[in-house]
């Protein structure tokens, strides 16, 4: 009988406890199938956050080493800076990397550190109940803005994309999403990109994702993703910032 | 012994730990221990390691957390305000039994204080200044030669027990020029990391994670068990003390640092006039020397502790001493250092 689907190597054979359509797991497969197909498991050391995904180093087979909130761009960059030949990665929350980890991933793009960054945007804190995050919408509801995200009280949502683009040191920066299955794919092609930056030594990657979060949106995970692509994606536009033609 | 130089201290602390074999360094410039960088930065190129100007205090700690985990002796230095600013991740390291050195040379505070020398990190470094049940070994050495040897051996403590190690001294220590004699050759303890430490699994093992959370309340538990068993094997083997002038003392001070070599001129002052003073002087903060406290606890009339701030390792002589002779303290604060004199003077009052 032929194969059509399995489990990546690199994605460990344990359930993971994210709720229902949201769509955290599906970015975690993206990340072990790249690794599969780099060939890079054995070499990879991956940073997991504070943010529903803290304990995401049970589900991956490569190293881990989990960071205190925020501070993960600075565990890689020790990490890396230890074992330059290995592939370092993190995965952060926007509430992570937008709001209390912001001064360590503008400096490690700016370091031009050789370590790949996959952002999680969904908007708002999930693991502590949906207060607001950096990115988080204007007008949107959340624990902390029951009256919905004013500018005048909130101020603006941050584009991470936008803002670490300017930095010489970043070599590759995109943003992709998760509602569909057309950009499920397009998402994967950015990772294992950002991965074979770092790889062909040319500096820091990013790929932000777009992603769901259903239980603290208070939306099915259908309506979820149209979320994304109606109110998300006018205010985050997809695409490549940095690094489309890089040779790698 | 080998080689004999004239080094101010940060710089011996610099040259100590790449003699120990520490490829990395991490920090954040601050008066009065900023030579520390300065010499990694010119040093690290030529032996091949990493010297990385952080962002802030907190990306450093960050950084030697995430070197440590990868199997590497790192080390980062600081002074009080960014020590600080260290505590996060100081929790953190020491949840996930990371070995790493940490240096402070400490100024006066609160606050961004004064850069002039002070004590008063005591209680920070030794009760735990971050959140949590833990435990740092604090070193505190009391001239360029102690700098050296207890930075190199901090090292290997580190490593020994998977536990941070600090270097507590203060700016008169950290601008002191003093004659180091180095060893040719160091002793390096050499641990097996490779059950935990992340290299990559090359594919021939389960993944190595280090972490400091445990959910499951339990397992929480044993972990802080370890954790404390770890810590009480600590207390019964890495004690340093200096005993000096204590058999029939009339007076036994407890000084440590810059601070005890002042107090060793008390007593020859005091011995001209006939009183006998002695001094204990802690050289590991934690584990402080209680046992040596208890030996001597009905020798003297009376204790008297001398110290750089408000009155912080008082509490841990009086601990010791568990009442069986009074503990009287002597401080000086913002910079200020006590003279001979005064110290003096406070020994006669006591002795009154
Ligand atoms: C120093 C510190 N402050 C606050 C928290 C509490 N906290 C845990 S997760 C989190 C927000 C995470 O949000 P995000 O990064 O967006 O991740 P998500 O859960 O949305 O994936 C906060 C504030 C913490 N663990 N540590
Ligand atoms: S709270 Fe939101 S982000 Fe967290 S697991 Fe649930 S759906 Fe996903
Ligand atoms: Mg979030």
């Amino acid at each position: 009988m032929a194969v059509v689907f399995k489990r990546p190597h690199a994605l460990r054979d344990v359930p993971m406890h994210y709720c229902p359509g949201c769509t955290h797991g599906i970015v975690h497969r993206l990340i072990a199938e790249v690794i599969d197909e780099l060939g890079i498991e054995g070499k990879t050391i991956g940073v997991s956050p504070v943010g529903c995904t803290y304990n995401n180093y049970e589900y991956f087979n490569c190293d881990m080493q989990q960071a205190a909130h925020g501070r993960a761009p600075a565990v890689s960059t020790g990490i890396k800076r230890v074992h330059p030949d290995n592939v370092v990665f993190t995965y952060q929350g926007d509430g992570d990397l937008a709001a209390i980890g912001t001064a360590e991933i503008v400096h490690a793009a700016a370091r031009g550190e050789k370590i790949t960054t996959i952002f999680i945007n969904n908007a708002i804190y999930g693991m502590t109940s949906g207060q607001m995050a950096p990115t988080t919408l204007l007008n949107q509801v959340t624990t902390t803005t029951p009256y919905g995200r004013k500018p005048e009280l909130h101020g603006f949502p941050i584009k991470v994309c936008e803002l670490l683009s300017t930095l010489d040191g970043a070599a590759f920066i995109e943003r992709v999403s998760m509602h569909n299955i057309k950009n499920i794919l397009n998402a994967k092609k950015a990772i294992k990109k950002a991965f074979q930056v770092q790889m062909a030594n040319k500096g820091f990657s990013l790929v932000e994702v777009l992603s769901s979060c259903p239980t603290n949106w208070g939306l099915s995970p259908e309506k979820a993703l149209k979320w994304i692509e109606e109110k998300m994606i006018p205010v985050y536009p997809l695409g490549n910032f940095k690094g489309k033609d890089l040779e790698v | 012994m080998g080689e004999k130089l004239l080094m101010k201290g940060n710089e011996v602390i610099a040259e100590a730990a790449i003699r120990a074999g520490c490829r990395h360094y991490f920090g954040y410039p601050i008066t009065p221990q900023t030579e520390i960088a300065h010499y990694f930065a010119k040093k690290m190129p030529e032996v091949g390691g990493t010297f990385i100007q952080a962002e802030s205090e907190i990306a450093a700690i960050n950084m030697v957390y995430g070197a440590a985990g990868a199997g590497a002796r790192v080390m980062t230095s600081s002074s009080s305000p960014g020590i600080s600013l260290k505590q996060e991740g100081i929790s953190y390291a020491s949840g996930a039994e990371l070995p790493a050195v940490i240096v402070n040379i400490v100024r006066c505070g609160p606050g961004l204080g004064g850069i002039l020398p002070a004590q008063c990190d005591y209680f920070q470094a030794v009760k735990g200044g971050g959140h949590g049940d833990y435990k740092m070994v604090v070193l505190a050495p009391c001239s360029v030669q102690e700098l050296y040897e207890l930075t190199v051996e901090a090292f290997n403590i580190a490593d020994k027990y998977r536990i941070l190690a600090m270097i507590m001294g203060d700016g008169i220590l950290g601008q002191m020029m003093e004659t180091v004699e180095f060893r040719d050759k160091e002793e390096i303890y050499e641990a097996d990391k490779s059950s935990w430490a992340t290299v990559g699994t090359r594919m021939e093992r389960d993944h190595n994670v280090i972490t400091s959370i445990y959910i499951d309340p339990e397992v929480l538990e044993r972990h802080n068990q370890k954790l404390q068993a770890k810590y009480r094997l600590i207390e019964e083997n890495e004690v340093r003390c200096e005993v000096y002038n204590c058999e029939d003392a009339d007076v036994i001070v407890a000084a440590f640092g810059t601070v005890a070599r002042i107090v060793k001129n008390v007593i020859k002052m005091a011995a001209k006039e006939g009183i006998k003073v002695g001094l204990i002087r802690p050289i590991t903060l934690w584990p402080f020397p209680v046992k040596v406290f208890e030996k001597y606890a009905e020798v003297p009339k009376a204790f008297l502790s001398v110290e750089l701030n408000a009155g912080q390792m008082v509490e841990d002589v009086r601990l010791s001493v568990n009442g069986k002779r009074p503990v009287y303290f002597h401080g000086r604060m913002g910079g200020m250092i006590p003279t001979q004199q005064e110290i003096l003077d406070k020994i006669k009052e006591i002795l009154k």
